[in-house]
């Protein structure tokens, strides 16, 4: 459930134009910035992008990066861009990221997505960059990294209801011997993990557990401590539980010092306006603090109240 | 016409790809019961003696009519179905008769990135799985990597290309193919990465800077490498590839999976670049393709073929 508050009828001309004033003069009416963009769906936005660009002969988007700024500015400028497009962003941030990609978000984004969500989203970063994200992944990667994400990123899941018990079954084994032997790297785990259904892939997960009276991950966090294993990891958590996922990522990044605002702006952008209800639940479920206090607490000014605003109703 | 003639003709309605039907209308339908019995005693290679004294149809032979008769049903079949079942549909049958990887090669590098990407959904319908998985369940080894990359490949198809990259990566395919004594090419991840991600604008400049860094051509310096060389040209030559693919299957004697390639070639390309494949086959090997089929091939099989190769002519 989404989180986002957002009138039903917005008139798009209204908005542009109180964008506009809000802009206009010494600095900024950041509130005027907030109580609009922050209670606007992505189609709401996208119409205001028009009627701003129509009327005014420029582009809300450029407008907005100068008049705001630090982590306010970031977040603003993720959550106007169109979902496919802001997902083609993030994932050439990760890729670009140094010292070195950072590998758990182009999991996390590759993983989640319907196949034809992801698919949407290459075809956004190649608009955007003019080069697929496979060559840009490849060429920032190597060794087995770059085989799993690699593979995570190229793959067009059969999306149907279509599940075989048996080859679940089977599969489950072949997981279990390639970790028994430590092979951890194994291509048949690539095989599977990358090129099942999601369906298929959760009926192994389950025979495994069934099976072998652990979940897969506790297996794996046996191997060394490599990048490679973290990813797959990650990539096992958000087919099993993306919503559980989501709130260890957001729980991790306000408990880091210093606050990890990328983590933070990323998940809270992404999921306002799909899940980010039920990730509140299980947040205060872990944490007996809402998350709304939590992000009052680790967070301040513009950045916090833009946070809070997509945070919907407090509880 | 003498018997003999008549009987030369049957057999010759009978060779080759498809068959002759108008032939076999008038020869065989006003033949009586005893000149049917000559043919029968006379033509050794289609009957043989059984041991209780009668002539038995061969059953290799029978088998080779069917998929001779059938040859046109399929190639209908497959002209008429939308591109992407067509498409889904080969490589199923490349993955399970053979397997024929060449195919897979060739779907996977020949289309463009939608017409791939269709085709991936089409096999999603038709199969209820993804072509990535089962190939990669199906194929071991260093296959495995080159066609599942290559067939879940989506390349940008746009017209920005960096030369100094290209120039760089055809540096590193050098070396790599330098070094292919200890260590095949295919085995290199830097060659698979830039085979099977970049751009195909990008590879057709990485293989001009090659030819200007070692003087030589790179489908050809691949031509040891599984997949690589059928890659390459696919990639950047895929004319080439396909009057050579073409001019292969065009015999009498090869086997059937050969033969199937006439079928899958020119339904395939009638309406992409057959064209520049013929003028490609007249360069290359002197005769023109439609020569070749009438050659080759017999009856509304044969008027299939040409019609289709005809087209490139508009």
């Amino acid at each position: 459930m989404a989180t986002l508050i957002a009138p039903e009828h917005a008139s798009p001309v209204e908005d542009a134009e109180a964008l506009r004033k809000a802009f206009q003069g010494w600095g900024t009416d950041e509130k005027a910035v907030i109580s609009i963009l922050g209670h606007r769906t992505a189609t709401q936005r996208q119409l205001i992008r028009h009627a701003y660009e129509e009327i005014y002969k420029e582009d809300l988007i450029k407008r907005l990066e100068s008049e705001l700024s630090g982590d306010f500015e970031k977040a603003v400028y993720r959550w106007i861009l169109d979902p496919t497009d802001r997902d083609a962003v993030l994932l050439n941030v990760a890729i670009k990221h140094s010292p070195i990609p950072d590998y758990r978000v182009i999991v996390e984004i590759s993983c989640i997505r319907s196949p034809e969500e992801f698919l949407a989203v290459k075809r956004a970063y190649q608009i955007r960059y003019k080069r697929s994200i496979e060559e840009d992944l490849a060429s920032h990667t190597k060794g087995d990294i770059r085989k799993l994400l690699f593979a995570l990123v190229s793959t067009f899941r059969y999306d149907g209801n279509e599940i075989n018990a048996r080859l679940a079954n089977s599969e489950a084994d072949v997981l279990r011997n390639a970790i028994k032997e430590r092979e951890f790297n194994h291509e048949e785990i690539i095989r599977i993990v990358s090129t099942r259904s999601k369906l298929q892939l959760l009926a192994t997960l389950n025979h495994y557990k069934d099976d072998y009276e652990t979940s897969i991950t506790k297996h794996l966090v046996d191997g060394p401590a490599n990048d490679y294993l973290v990813a797959l990891r990650t990539a096992i958590r958000c087919f099993n539980d993306p919503q559980k996922y989501y709130e260890k990522v957001i729980r991790n990044a306000l408990n880091k010092p210093g606050t990890d605002e990328d983590a933070l702006t990323r998940v809270i952008v992404t999921t306002a306006e799909k899940d980010l209800e039920v990730i509140k639940e299980l947040y205060y479920k872990r944490n007996t603090v809402s998350l709304h206090k939590a992000v009052g607490k680790h967070t301040s000014g513009d950045y916090k109240a833009f946070l809070r605003a997509l945070l919907g109703k407090e509880d | 016409m003498a018997v003999s003639d008549e009987i030369g003709a049957l057999t010759r309605a009978f060779s080759g790809l498809g068959i002759d039907e108008k032939s076999l209308i008038s020869i065989l339908g006003k033949w009586h019961p005893e000149q049917r019995n000559s043919f029968r005693k006379g033509t050794r290679n289609f009957f043989i003696e059984d041991e209780r004294q009668f002539e038995r149809w061969d059953d290799r032979h029978i088998i080779q009519l069917e998929r001779e008769f059938l040859r046109f049903k399929n190639a209908m079949l497959l002209w008429t179905m939308h591109p992407w079942e067509r498409d889904a549909r080969l490589a199923k049958e490349a993955l399970y008769k053979g397997p024929q990887y060449g195919v897979l090669i060739e779907i996977a590098c020949t289309r463009s990135s939608e017409e791939l990407l269709g085709a991936r959904r089409a096999y999603h319908s038709l199969f209820e799985r993804s072509i990535e998985e089962e190939v990669a369940s199906r194929v071991g080894g260093i296959e495995r990597k080159l066609l599942v990359a290559l067939l879940s490949s989506y390349r940008y198809e746009g017209p920005r290309v960096n030369e100094e990259i290209a120039k760089t990566e055809a540096k590193t395919l050098c070396n790599a193919i330098k070094n292919a004594g200890k260590k095949p090419a295919i085995e290199e991840e830097e060659v698979l990465r830039i085979l099977t991600t970049r751009s195909k604008l990008h590879i057709k400049a990485v293989y001009k800077h090659y030819k200007e860094i070692s003087g030589k051509y790179l489908d050809q310096d691949l031509d040891a490498e599984l997949g690589l060389k059928e890659t390459v040209q696919c990639l950047c030559l895929p004319q080439t590839y396909f009057s050579k693919v073409l001019d292969d299957a065009l015999k009498t004697s090869v086997d059937e999976i050969t033969k199937e390639t006439v079928t899958r070639v020119i339904v395939t390309r009638a309406d992409a670049d057959m064209k520049q494949i013929k003028e490609e086959y007249h360069q290359k090997y002197g005769a023109t393709l439609s020569k070749k089929i009438e050659d080759v091939a017999n009856g509304n099989y044969r008027e299939f073929l040409l019609t289709l190769v005809a087209r490139g002519d508009q």
